[in-house]
């Protein structure tokens, strides 16, 4: 990407441009959330300021216009994921909601006791619990398919645990923990090959990749907005209509019903009988803005920059003394997490922001990739299309500077 | 080595931090204990073990140590509270806990109020981190938790 360009890039988030501890930011937490464009915040601004209403339920001109913005919103996730239609789009809260709805409605009323499900040992804690607690309630079996040493997935051990007892594998496209890119479409055809159906949970994904959901022909994918420029509190379920159509509502109330009386109710159609309650009408206003964002500058240009960004910085932090990256796999997105030496991530992390550099530590909810390289936490840079090449060689230097410090 | 670093790093990270860090007092499990303890942090992961030995009858700290894994700030704590506890009696031991907890929330003016915390000053700069305050403390909940249960080695989270 030419230098002017990325400046006008950058020139769209106005929190990258301030101050911290007395130096530019460089956010290198893009992992975590991503900072926003101002064509987001003008685009949740102008709901509040110009077009508050409820959604589906006024015939007012607020209301309407309300209701088109937000239908609006989802009609781009579907073009933006190529999605079969509206009714496979449900708006939640976020990737961990988007889980949690299909482990409860599909999970607890599709699979019967005994079915087993697949995780990864990389999964986020989103893509553990609400399976754990499934498994819990209907008498269900979680597996785990192990990586090796590099942070891939284990296709051979794959092979093995995909018996025709597997009904569902839920499977993180891109570690936050590690980078790592995990092969689906060779999970989803061996998956539906035994029959199961499969889960993305494509949180790391979705700002980084083109994502086509018939493509690829996953049956769930789940994504927050804020990881991808656009506000908190709204994420996408997509799920196969045909899938959808057989789940019982996962929350009761407004909006997801048809006819309500006290001796029977009937549901609302798709994708209503999933979006109990007045939605995240601001935010998905804001998502959609999002998702014009990202495709007004393209994938093509997001993941070109990003590849560059990602092998300056396993090149530059690669020649610290002692720091150790983690996760390796030969095909990883621009997530470099690593150790170094006896250093806490805690101090590195203080000392990092104490020049500006933004970064996380800790377990990254991922605490079993953790245990798996025996470390109680790592420090992570995650980088986005706005980053520079110039913020990975500050960050290089100052990590450099918290070895002799610390060292 | 040159460094350069700005008044909070020097403040959190004084050289009396940085040294008992490198090379942390008491580290060592101690087979003669009368009570012990584990504490952990689940946020980073830090933890560790207090060992105690407290003399028959007169309730003195007769012995201290810990061993465990985390950052600077925690292992630089654990390994100055070993140092300011060895000798004392409980009830000293109790007071220089609430003193150190309150220097820690800024509630405690080392410079305007009597106190007891001698070198463990140097953690006066921590209010200003926050999200680092509970890795200065573990060492202190445990130390009390493993005085107020004596026995045994249940987790404190
Ligand atoms: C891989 C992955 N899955 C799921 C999540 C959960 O996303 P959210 O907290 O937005 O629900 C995250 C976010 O940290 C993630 O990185």
């Amino acid at each position: 990407m030419k230098e002017a360009e990325l400046n006008r890039i950058r020139a769209d988030f106005p929190n990258l441009g301030c101050q911290v501890h007395g130096h530019p930011l460089a956010y290198l937490d893009n992992a975590a959330t991503t900072m926003k464009p101002r064509q987001v915040i003008e685009a949740i601004t102008n709901h509040y300021r110009a077009e508050t209403a409820n959604v589906h339920r006024g015939l007012h001109h607020l209301s309407v216009l309300a209701t088109k913005k937000y239908e609006g919103a989802r009609e781009k996730v579907v073009r933006f994921i190529n999605a079969g239609s509206e009714q496979e789009i449900i708006f939640t809260r976020g990737t961990t909601e988007a889980i949690n709805l299909a482990a409860s409605s599909y999970g607890g009323h599709l699979l019967k006791p005994g079915d087993e499900i697949l995780v990864s040992q990389m999964e986020h804690h989103s893509n553990i619990v609400p399976w754990q607690l499934v498994c819990q309630s209907r008498g269900l079996r979680l597996k785990v398919i192990p990586m090796d040493e590099s942070g891939q997935l284990r296709l051979d051990r794959f092979r093995e645990l995909l018996t025709e007892r597997v009904r569902l594998v839920a499977l993180v496209y891109t570690s936050n923990a590690l980078g790592t890119i995990n092969p689906v479409e060779q999970i989803i055809e061996e998956a539906h090959g035994m029959g199961a159906v499969v889960l993305l949970d494509a949180a790391q994904t979705i700002a980084h990749l083109e994502v086509d959901v018939q493509e690829l022909d996953c049956d769930f994918l789940a994504f927050s907005g804020h990881k991808m420029f656009g506000p908190t509190g709204i994420g996408v379920l997509y799920g196969k209509e045909n899938l959808l159509e057989q789940m019982p509502p996962y929350q009761g109330g407004g909006e997801m019903i048809s006819q309500v009386t006290f001796a029977k109710t009937t549901y609302n159609a798709l994708p209503y009988k999933f979006e109990a309650g007045t939605p995240p009408i601001a935010q998905a206003i804001g998502l959609g803005a999002a998702i014009d964002y990202i495709e007004s500058i393209g994938f093509a240009q997001i993941s070109e920059h990003e590849e560059l960004l990602r092998v300056h910085a396993s090149a530059q932090l690669a020649r610290i003394p002692g720091l150790r990256i983690i996760g390796t796999a030969a095909r990883k997105a621009a997530i470099c997490a690593f150790s170094l030496e006896e250093i806490h991530p805690h101090d590195l992390g203080t000392f990092l922001d104490q020049r500006g550099i933004a970064v996380r530590t800790g377990h990254h909810c991922a605490q079993p990739v953790l245990d798996f390289f025996g470390l109680p936490a790592t420090t992570r840079a995650s980088f986005s299309v706005y980053n520079s090449l110039q913020e990975v060689d500050l960050l290089a230097a100052a990590i450099e500077e918290a070895r002799s410090f610390f060292l | 080595m040159k460094v350069e670093s700005n008044k909070e790093m020097a403040e959190l990270y004084q050289a009396v931090i940085l040294d008992h860090y490198k090379n942390p007092r008491n580290f060592r499990k101690m087979d003669e204990q009368t009570c012990s303890h584990q504490g952990f942090n689940p946020l980073c992961g830090d933890r560790l073990e207090v060992y105690l030995k407290i003399g028959q009858g007169n309730s003195t700290i007769e012995d201290i140590s810990f061993e465990g894994e985390g950052c600077a700030i925690f292992k630089a704590s654990a390994s100055l509270m070993t140092e300011a506890l060895k000798g004392k009696n409980i009830a000293a031991a109790e007071q220089l806990f609430e003193e150190f907890r309150r220097l820690l929330l800024k509630q405690l003016d080392p410079d305007r109020e009597p106190h007891h915390l001698g070198k463990l000053k140097v953690f006066s700069g921590i209010w200003q981190f926050p999200v680092r305050t509970k890795c200065a403390s573990l060492a202190w909940h445990t130390m009390k938790a493993a005085l107020e249960g004596k026995t045994g080695q249940t987790k404190t989270e």
